[in-house]
């Protein structure tokens, strides 16, 4: 009846991940019988939970990825405590534990906490600084999100029900075929990654679709911001990886689940295709992530410079050559597998060629801030943070890509410390800027500018000392995933790098702090003009936050950077353009098709990994059904009516107003 | 200027503590920049080469960060205001043309390097190779001599100044051979067999592991190596005293085992690496189940495995 | 998506990159293209990612060809007959649905239900083809779990497989909506949707035809 499911499969031998999961399922109810108490079920319902608009998709994608990242820090945390106290002992995580540890924590930080912020972002600023009023599919992106929700929700779940995989965050076979992981931790992964793995590429269709086919009157490609060109080619990336992703797991999901061969030990199987094909989507994922964190550098430093972004045009040609290249450099993660010098050189030499794009990218930036007039803001500290240390991950990226070195340095600490410095002081440094950026149009206050440092400083000093220990101890020989370990020489640096997550925690928290007060003094901070920092995209046209359809009237864009035009001419006039005429706006309904589908897709994840074949079975009709359910509805839009749209643009343009009269800016 | 002053003033100094700190403890026992054989110093080599010539560009490009982030702070009444130096063509070009040219030096090294410093490539040697084949279990190295027809587990014996040639396969799953300090690591797959050419020209005993997780006894899948002189080794292998090596022993190694305490075999089937790199020896019994996996195991076809 | 219908003409000096006409919607400064063109465009790409999952598949079958494992080769079990026949079925169906396409386009109830039968009876035939050609060969003990060879082949002729199976049910769904809703404008994008599957469907078929079947029994 339940399949593998017994009550066996609750690990009360195990008191962390038992009491963890019982704070979290505590907190869960908690929070829903408050929601239910206060009667804000219907809000949610309404509001959140069955909207299609990009904005609130974009704010739960950031929401959901917010809590995966505190979620795989904590496991962070976990690991640099059990190496810190790991010396010649055991440490407190026996190896069962703390392989499942490392396996969801680089599973969760890329594919739960990255992608969704990275998604998140793109989702509200995409569509606004286009100039329109949604992304090509409305409900298409709530089916995305909610099946990204999905697989964090199954990943958590095998905190408490069964056990995560023990396999890394690529599950290489043999050791995840069924022979050598006969528990349901690889299960889990392959469920949870797939389900939403195809909720990204939706997302990719979507966005592609949206970013070519939908912008403003005169929005021509030359004339787009950095941003939406970085989330176009992070999107064409999506497009052409993520497919290889499914049919990966795909394959591996048969081996495990009908005894195929493709990667088995036995039969003819083949781990060596495995590795390929992961990597095949593997590296173009890094850059999926890494592209659109370009983009929000780009925006920040131009923005708090005061300029233009320096050689635009070259910015785009730099992601275009960066999107191509990084499909040609795979083989560059199993070099010491003996694939002979002519492939090493020639994939070390195409692993280097990335380097001149991203090379392009930060002298670029450079002259970007030559000449300008900055204005350190948080997201601008975090810019610097992220210039300064991302060069030095980039030179260890391509010291990596030297096959002679990687042969010493390969799976080891140092390639920990390289790929840290590059997602996080690249990707994760670029999110929280963004964040920050973005938080007054979203929600209509700007952040905490104090907080906002200090969980910079705090973060920067604790990112050197937690990450630069570990390319010593990976000189020093020590390689990645050790449970423990006997080496002397060792183990100061790891305690050293243990302190470093403590300085880390403190930013954590300072964050959070930040994220309170600025609640607590949203009055204080509001933002009335709807461009709290000049900007200079037309996502600042609008207010803050915005109103459902964006913009009354499309803008009608005839230069590159319209909207600081129009702003200079505004204030050399000292008077807004002419009031347009107001029409009707048709705008998507709501729909609870994701949740629904999300809530069946769950069903389906949950009754594959533990072989309740009725409950999958049920999990597919119901998930047919939903889709029959919305082909069905009859009226798929609704109007806002043209009096409506009038009055609120009224009440915008006379806030702009105001500022041309007093000369009150938020950014002087 | 004041800012490149104060930068020497202030961070140069706390620098060379660092650096000074640091340089000594990188060269500490087993790390890879203190190689002891052709193979290790090759790599190293290769490695401070691409590094330096990185890190020509690299300060350069760091420090006018820094400058520039400086000088240009709106606070800096001194500093010019250009809101419209948004392109330059000359800029351009060189900003396309340094990461380029650094690139185009960087695949010449990359280029030679891969190619004399392949592990297949034998060292060049008047001195005939010793063979030894490498095996990776489930959580130990299995390591056979051929021509001494001993076989040892979780050790590895060698002798200083003669070209070592491996053979590397795997009974299990993925595993990779690395002694840090004699260079060049490379994966044990199954099915597939994997050559490695090194060479130690020290005696001493060093550190040796498993470079990739292998599962939960792969912390301890250690077989530190010990280099000893020629005469010694030769000693060291007809003093080897253990069991035969048989198919029979070859089912005692597939069983899962963690932090095995090395020990030896005497007699050695000849065909016996050949035969597990090719899969004619049916494959151990993976852990006793994870959680929720027990009666998978039950369930599941295994279908085909000869 | 709303698209307000403007028409604009913005003279544009300042215009890089961007030969022809630059205005048409959808384009460079058109503004929003139409719902059809996005709806097509959107599940065209889609397409493309279902290509490069087949991708996927074929090289993985390619590189799992030689490792019979002792079992049956690509010769001993192919059995080209049936494949002639199933290749009929489904070019059958891929006309009908051709044929559907302008009854769609003329509006007429009847004969788009009648073409749409045909497309599903046909693409109906060839599954149960398919399944009895994976079932003999089951039956004989050369199932997926036999070699890596059968597991590529069973893994690339089967995602096809499930592929019409999930275009049927689509199908048969397609035939509902018009009969109960008419030729309402998303419901026929929908259709333009199903019938770009499902000739999709027949090229990865082609492709498997060659690559897999005439490669496998001539070589
Ligand atoms: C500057 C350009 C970059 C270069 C040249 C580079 C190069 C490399 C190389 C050669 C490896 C393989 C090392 C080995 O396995 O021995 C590697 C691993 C890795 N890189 Fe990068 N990389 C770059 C940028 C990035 C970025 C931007 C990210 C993420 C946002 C990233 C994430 C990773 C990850 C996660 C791994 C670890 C793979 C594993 O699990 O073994 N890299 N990189
Ligand atoms: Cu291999
Ligand atoms: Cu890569």
């Amino acid at each position: 009846m339940l399949g593998k499911l017994s009550w066996s499969a609750i690990p009360f031998d195990q008191p962390i991940p038992l009491i963890a999961g019982a704070v979290v399922v505590l907190l869960m109810l908690g929070a829903l019988a408050l929601v239910l108490a206060k009667g804000w079920m219907p809000y949610l319902w309404k509001e959140w939970i069955t909207s299609v608009d990009h904005k609130r998709l974009g704010i739960m994608y950031v929401l959901l990825g917010l809590l995966m990242l505190l979620r795989g820090f904590i496991d962070a945390i976990m690991m640099r405590a059990q190496q810190a106290v790991a010396y010649h002992a055991q440490g407190y995580l026996p190896p069962e534990h703390y392989n499942q540890v490392f396996s969801a924590h680089g599973t969760i930080m890329v594919l739960f906490a990255a992608m969704p912020l990275v998604i998140g972002l793109m989702n509200f600023v995409v569509p606004l600084q286009l100039g329109v009023r949604d992304v090509a599919f409305p409900t298409l992106n709530s089916v995305s999100f909610w099946l990204t929700a999905t697989g964090a929700l199954l990943v958590n779940i095998s905190l408490v029900v069964g056990e995560f995989a023990r396999t890394g965050w690529l599950p290489y076979p043999p050791l995840s075929e069924l022979r050598y992981s006969p528990g349901v931790g690889v299960d889990y992964y392959l469920w949870a990654v797939q389900i939403s793995g195809i909720g990204t590429l939706l997302t990719g269709i979507n966005f592609v679709t949206t970013i070519l086919k939908i912008r403003a009157p005169g929005m021509t490609y030359m004339r787009m911001p950095m941003f939406s060109w970085t989330a176009l080619a992070s999107c064409l990336l999506i497009l052409a990886a993520f497919p290889v992703l499914t049919a990966t797991l795909a394959m591996l999901t048969l081996d495990r689940y009908l005894g195929f061969h493709f990667f088995t030990n036995e039969a003819g199987g083949n781990a060596m295709m495995f590795m390929n094909l992961i990597w095949a989507w593997g590296h173009p994922e890094v850059y999926i992530l890494v592209l659109p964190a370009f983009g929000i550098y780009s925006e920040v430093i131009s923005t708090f410079s005061g300029k233009p972004l320096f050689g635009y045009r070259s910015m785009v040609a730099a992601t275009l050559f960066i999107c191509v290249v990084s499909f040609m450099t795979w083989l560059h993660h199993f070099f010491t597998m003996g694939a002979g010098g002519d492939v090493n050189a020639a994939f070390g030499i195409s692993t280097s060629i990335i380097a001149v794009g991203t090379g392009v990218k930060i002298y670029n930036w450079l002259f970007t801030m030559y000449g300008g007039r900055i204005r350190f803001t948080t997201p601008m500290l975090w810019s610097m943070g992220f210039l300064t240390t991302f060069i030095t991950g980039g030179l260890t990226g391509v010291l990596l890509a030297v096959p002679p070195a990687d042969f010493i340095l390969h799976n080891s600490m140092f390639l920990v410390a390289h790929f840290h410095h590059v997602i996080v002081a690249g990707v994760v440094f670029a999110l929280l800027a963004g964040i920050e950026f973005w938080w007054p149009k979203a929600f209509g206050y700007r952040l905490h500018e104090g907080w906002g440092k200090a969980t910079f400083w705090f973060s920067i000093v604790g990112f050197y000392v937690t990450f630069m220990p570990m390319y010593v101890v990976g000189i020093l020989g020590m390689t990645r995933r050790l449970q423990h370990y006997d080496v002397a020489e060792w183990h100061w640096w790891l305690q050293i790098s243990s302190v470093g997550v403590l300085i880390l925690i403190v930013a954590a928290g300072c964050q959070v702090a930040q994220l309170l007060v600025s609640y607590i003094r949203r009055e204080e901070l509001k933002d009335i003009t709807g461009d709290p920092w000049n900007g200079r995209t037309l996502e600042w046209v609008t207010t803050s936050p915005p109103p459902v359809y964006n913009f009354a009237v499309l803008p009608q864009v005839i230069d590159t950077e319209y909207y600081w035009e129009l702003k200079q001419r505004a204030f050399e006039q000292a008077r807004l353009s002419e009031e347009p005429k107001y029409e009707a706006i048709e705008m998507p309904r709501n729909s609870p098709t994701g949740f629904v589908c999300a809530f069946f897709a769950t069903i389906i994840g949950f009754a594959l990994i533990w072989h309740i074949w009725w409950l999958m079975i049920v999990g597919l009709i119901g998930a047919y059904a939903t889709f029959v359910v919305f082909a069905w509805r009859d009226v798929p839009e609704y109007m806002i009516p043209a009096d409506e749209v009038a009055q609120q643009d009224r009440a915008r343009r006379a806030a702009r107003q105001h500022i041309l009269n007093t000369g009150e800016v938020a950014w002087q | 200027m004041i800012f490149i002053r104060r930068v020497g003033r202030r961070v140069l100094p706390c620098f060379c503590v660092l650096a000074a700190g640091l340089l000594p403890s990188l060269a500490q026992a087993d790390s890879i920049l203190e190689p002891v054989g052709p193979v290790g110093k090759g790599d190293a080599l290769i490695m401070m080469d691409a590094l330096v010539i990185m890190l020509a560009i690299v300060i350069p490009t760091m420090i006018a960060t820094l400058g520039f982030a400086w000088w240009y702070r709106a606070s800096n009444t001194r500093a010019v205001y250009r809101p419209d130096f948004t392109y330059s063509g000359k800029i351009e070009l060189v900003v396309w043309s340094i990461p380029t040219l650094t690139i185009f030096f960087l695949g010449g090294v990359i280029w030679i390097g891969s190619h004399t410093l392949d592990p297949f490539t034998p060292i060049p040697s008047a001195a005939k190779p010793l063979e030894i084949e490498a095996v990776s279990f489930d959580w130990k190295w299995l390591f056979i001599y051929p021509e001494q027809n001993v076989a040892t587990v979780n050790q590895l014996v060698v002798p200083v100044g003669r070209p070592l040639h491996f053979r590397i396969t795997s009974a299990s799953v993925f595993n990779v051979f690395f002694v840090p300090r004699l260079g060049s690591m490379i994966y044990a797959m199954n099915g597939m067999v994997s050559q490695l050419n090194l060479r130690a020209d020290k005696p001493g005993k060093y550190l040796g592991f498993s470079a990739h997780f292998s599962g939960d006894g792969f912390p301890d899948m250690r077989f530190d190596p010990v280099a000893v002189p020629a005469a010694q080794f030769a000693n060291w292998a007809n003093g080897v005293k253990g069991a035969q090596l048989d198919r029979n022993a070859l089912g005692q190694l597939l069983k899962q085992s963690r932090a095995v305490k090395p020990y030896a075999y005497r007699g050695v089937d000849p065909a016996l690496f050949d035969a597990i790199a090719a899969r004619r020896v049916a494959p151990g019994e993976g852990p006793e189940g994870g959680r929720g996996g027990a009666e998978g195991r039950n369930v599941m076809p295994h279908g085909g495995a000869p | 998506m709303s698209t307000a219908d403007s028409t604009i003409t913005i003279a544009d000096p300042f215009r890089l990159g961007h030969r022809g006409p630059n205005l048409a919607r959808g384009h460079g400064g058109g503004g929003p293209a139409t719902k059809r063109v996005v709806v097509g465009y959107g599940f065209w790409l889609f397409l493309l990612t279902d290509i490069i999952i087949f991708a996927c598949l074929f090289a993985s079958y390619a590189v799992l060809a030689q490792a019979t494992a002792g079992g049956p080769t690509a010769k001993q079990i192919f059995d080209t007959d049936r494949v002639a026949w199933e290749t009929a079925c489904l070019l059958a169906s891929s006309f009908c649905c051709g044929l559907a396409t302008i009854a769609v386009a003329k509006r007429d109830q009847f004969l788009t239900q009648l073409a749409l039968l045909a497309t599903g009876l046909t693409g109906l035939a060839f599954i149960l083809l398919e399944s009895s050609e994976f079932a003999a060969l089951n039956a004989q003990g050369y199932g997926p779990s036999r070699s890596a060879f059968l597991t590529g082949f069973f893994t690339l002729v089967g995602c096809h497989g499930v592929h019409v199976t999930a275009g049927l049910l689509w199908l048969g769904t397609m035939m509902a909506q018009f009969y109960a809703k008419g030729f309402r404008p998303d419901i026929g994008r929908r259709f333009l949707c199903f019938s770009m599957f499902w000739h999709f469907l027949d090229v990865v078929w082609v492709a498997i035809f060659s690559l897999v079947y005439l490669v496998g029994t001539r070589l």
